[in-house]
């Protein structure tokens, strides 16, 4: 789900680096009022966590590969707004450092994974789990979590890949970033996310939320925050 | 560090040890690039073309470690796997510094 560079045309790219850029400030001002110290070594093992996942690559047979983010567990567990500065860390690390993912793109990237994702993570926990803070309908909460925001974001990631033909084509019709039209990008995205990468985001925010109510359940933001 | 946090270092380090699965799994189920993470030469034998905008910007940046790899594209698989996982160590220790960087300036006093 790292869009490299040459996929977006600048005016996609643009307006997604104007609104990671605003999500970042936010999440500063955000954190400066409410992070406690204690959490700050969760911040920076968040960091290393999402980092290491992100490595491990889950084939397709024959097809594609793909991989899990944590941002679900990263936002239930230290809130949305430390989600988005441990993923967006990150995600620039991995682009300058490592080449995964566009620098143009680092704008489109952070927004899709670093402040969708853990959001649309949190609110859907937040949403299933009711009431409930611990038994079934609790850890299925934390699986849908992980399961839609990592789908809903590679949607969006799938949509912005689409429109590009629109936007941006030669006089004869051919595209000039990534070629491929919403009726293709957006499907291909969403399947292997929906019947494989998905899960597996499921079960790894369920299953580690579950090692933290254990060990460790009062540091657990969204069971904290009414 | 509390007990705790010293048992997630150590998790986080066997995870960093066992992430050359992320290439040796793909290798072996014959899995390709991610979708829409393709380099122009595999746009190339897609399209039969390479889209005029995306050629120009593809070379934006030269990565220090390309695909987290310090052998460069024909290295060893042997030599893969250890930058992977050396790639995988540089990452959490960048990842941990800037995060300390950052929360440095955020939080100024304990709570």
């Amino acid at each position: 789900m790292h869009i490299p560079d040459g996929y977006l045309s600048p005016q996609t790219f643009v307006p997604l680096y104007v609104a990671s850029f605003v999500f970042w400030a936010v999440a500063l001002k955000k954190l400066k009022k409410e992070l406690s110290a204690k959490y700050i070594p969760y911040l920076a093992m968040a960091a290393a966590f999402s980092f290491l996942i992100m490595m491990f690559n889950v084939p397709i047979p024959g097809g594609t590969t793909g991989h899990a983010v944590g941002a679900g567990i990263i936002a239930i567990l230290l809130g949305p707004w430390a989600a988005v500065l441990a993923i967006s860390v990150v995600l620039i690390i991995q682009a300058v450092v490592f080449g995964d993912g566009g620098i143009t793109a680092i704008g489109a990237n952070c927004f899709n994974m670093a402040v969708v994702m853990p959001f649309v993570s949190y609110w859907v926990f937040k949403l299933v789990k009711g009431a409930a803070n611990s038994g079934v309908r609790f850890y299925a909460a934390a699986f849908l979590a992980g399961y839609i925001g990592l789908s809903f974001s590679a949607i969006l990631t799938g949509f912005e890949f689409g429109i590009q033909p629109m936007i941006a084509s030669t006089p004869d019709g051919k595209p000039l970033y990534a070629p491929y039209p919403l009726s293709i990008a957006v499907p291909a995205m969403a399947i292997e996310h929906m019947l494989v990468f998905g899960i597996v985001e499921g079960i790894i925010t369920a299953s580690i939320l579950k090692y933290f109510v254990k060990n460790e359940s009062e540091l657990v933001y969204a069971t904290k925050e009414v | 560090m509390t007990k705790f946090q010293k048992k997630l270092w150590i998790g986080l380090l066997i995870m960093a040890l066992l992430t050359p699965l992320g290439i040796f799994l793909p290798e072996k189920f014959k899995s390709g690039d991610a979708w829409g993470e393709w380099g122009t030469d595999k746009l190339k034998e897609f399209l039969g073309y390479v889209p005029e905008g995306l050629e120009k910007l593809a070379d934006f940046w030269k990565a220090p470690v390309p695909d987290y790899n310090f052998g460069g594209e024909s290295a060893a698989f042997s030599t893969q796997v250890i930058s992977y996982i050396i790639s995988g160590v540089i990452g959490i220790a960048v990842a941990v510094m800037v995060i300390y960087l950052i929360t440095k300036f955020l939080v100024k006093h304990e709570k």
